[in-house]
């Protein structure tokens, strides 16, 4: 309600108060900012990780396939049919029929020069749908049905690899919670300190301006502009800091995974939620904590 | 206004500082309040400014009832009410200008009023040569009467003055004391705390004396019935 009573005209007075309290204590504010910065740097790396992990599994569920294989006694044309059933479940993307002399071929360009191979016949192999499933993590539950379809012979599906990354990606998703959680609350407590130095260093003035009837929204409000630019200050450093490490591990990933093992995505991809991560991180501990550590001096 | 209706102000159970205490001091009046140490003076005034509530009976300051007032518009109550302490209570790095300009400040004025305002009570005071000085530079006397523009620069109804003379000599009080009354004259409720017995016999203005939490005489003879110490 402070603040609504305020008028403009006090503005430039907020902000010159709110910016002197962070140089009259430069040493305290310096180490804030630093924390800060440190705070919401594995702050963003963690979130950066989850963000390409999450793309990483969405590709995965892209070519992960589940193998398909119709009943060897089927013609060619019924073995065809059986694809529009498998269309009809809901965690099918895409399907693909692959008659068993493609089959052979594929066969034969993955074991060539395999001499106990060499044998085999388009007759020994079955007709198959190479399938892509929407959501890998229900592989298991799709797997099932694909088989009660007539005509399924078998299906083969690599549950490990999808399943794998699945609890990747909660398991990280768990962890930075937890770490961004505690990092914040880490940040808060040094900026909710750092705006108590200032507090309890003008507490005469706060007594004064108490006595003569300001509003508590008014005398906490250059403290709250001072914990606001300091946590501001540190998710700006922190950003720019981030956005440097983060091409520079893509670039040193490079030159090692010739493999492109570790597909990451650029950072300008990631700039967007980046920004409001980061934005979100520091307006949060510089207001939250300047706000709390505000609450004992007003008690007069 | 202030009227206080048989308040009773206890810091600790069975202990009361004020025995139930009635009075009311008219808009525009001005009134000293007498009482060796340890009678409650202080404790009424702090009644007045918010800082503590009775235990029981009633106070009222300019329209607010401070026995039930809620905490938001306390700092409203307070802007109709001026304060100057025994120990002036000035703000050492600022200039006595910024000191007076601070409390406007503090309740929202504008830029432009301050302009106005600060150099008007300065000059009342007498310290418009000296508004550069820092409190540090002046005099007793001089950083008293700092406290008193400071408290009169929002243009409160009433002004409480706790013990303003108490660390001053003679001369020096008199001043004080005779500036207070210009201020009254000019239209501000005043409540002194004294414990100069000379000044008081002084001025011809209502003498209000507590002891042990009681006002055991009221009234406008300049007399007033307790053996200093
Ligand atoms: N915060 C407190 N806690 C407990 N008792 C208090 C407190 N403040 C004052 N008292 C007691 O209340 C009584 C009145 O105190 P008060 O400060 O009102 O006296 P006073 O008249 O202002 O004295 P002085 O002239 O010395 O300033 C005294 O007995 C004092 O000990
Ligand atoms: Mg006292």
């Amino acid at each position: 309600m402070g603040i609504i009573i305020m008028k403009i005209n006090n503005l430039g007075y907020l902000l010159k108060e709110g910016v002197r309290g962070i140089f009259l204590h430069g040493f305290m504010s310096f180490a804030a900012v630093c924390v800060t910065v440190a705070c919401l740097l594995i702050v963003g790396s963690f979130s950066c990780l989850t963000y390409n992990v999450s793309i990483m599994v969405e590709d995965l569920n892209k070519t992960n396939e589940v193998l398909v294989y119709v009943d060897e006694t089927l013609p060619e044309a019924e073995a065809r049919s059986i694809g529009a059933k498998i269309s009809t479940l809901e965690n099918v993307f895409d399907r693909e029929f692959i008659t068993r002399e493609d089959a052979l071929k594929d066969f034969i360009a993955d074991h060539e020069g395999d001499e106990s191979f060499s044998g085999v016949e388009a007759s020994d192999l079955r007709h198959r749908f190479r399938v892509v499933l929407v959501d890998n993590a229900l592989m298991r539950e799709t797997v099932e049905e694909l088989q009660n379809i007539p005509g399924v012979a078998k299906v083969s599906a690599s549950y490990e690899l999808a399943e794998g990354f699945t609890t990747l990606q909660k398991v990280l998703q768990i962890v930075s919670v937890a770490v961004i959680g505690v990092l914040l609350v880490v940040s808060l407590l040094i900026i909710s300190n750092t705006v108590k130095l200032a507090m309890y260093d003008r507490r005469d003035e706060i007594a004064i301006m108490k006595m003569v009837g300001a509003t508590n929204g008014f005398i906490r409000l250059p403290f709250v502009v001072e914990g606001f630019t300091l946590g501001m200050l540190g998710a700006g450093v922190a950003f720019g800091l981030e956005w440097f490490l983060y091409d520079l591990l893509l670039a040193r990933l490079a030159e090692v995974d010739t493999l492109k093992l570790f597909d990451f995505v650029p950072f300008e991809q990631l700039l967007l939620p980046m920004v409001i991560t980061f934005t979100a991180a520091g307006l949060f501990v510089g207001i939250v904590g300047s706000w709390t550590s505000i609450r004992k001096f007003l008690n007069v | 206004m202030i009227e206080f209706n048989n308040v009773v102000k206890s810091y600790s159970v069975g202990n009361k500082a004020l025995k139930g205490v009635s009075m009311q001091i008219e808009d525009g009046e001005f009134a000293f309040l007498v009482g060796p140490s340890g009678s409650g003076k202080s404790t009424i005034i702090k009644l007045i400014t918010g800082e503590l509530k009775p235990t029981s009976g009633t106070v009222h300051v300019n329209g607010y009832s401070l026995d039930r007032i809620r905490k938001r518009e306390i700092p409203y109550m307070r802007r109709t009410v001026g304060v100057v302490f025994q120990d002036f209570r000035l703000i050492e790095n600022k200039t006595v200008y910024e000191n007076v300009a601070f409390v406007m400040r503090a309740i929202g004025a504008r830029e432009r009023e301050i302009r106005d305002r600060v150099p008007y009570v300065l000059e009342l005071v007498g310290l418009d040569t000296k508004s550069r000085r820092h409190p540090g530079e002046l005099s007793g006397g001089e950083q008293q009467r700092l406290a008193i523009a400071r408290a009169l620069v929002n243009n409160p109804s009433t002004i409480i003055a706790d013990e303003p003379t108490g660390n001053l000599d003679p001369a020096r009080s008199l001043e004080i004391m005779s500036l207070l009354m210009e201020i009254n004259n000019l239209g501000t409720t005043m409540l002194v705390v004294t414990h100069a017995r000379d000044l008081v016999e002084r001025f011809p203005k209502r003498v209000i004396a507590i002891d042990e939490g009681l006002i055991i005489s009221d009234g406008m003879d300049g007399y007033y019935h307790y053996e200093d110490q």
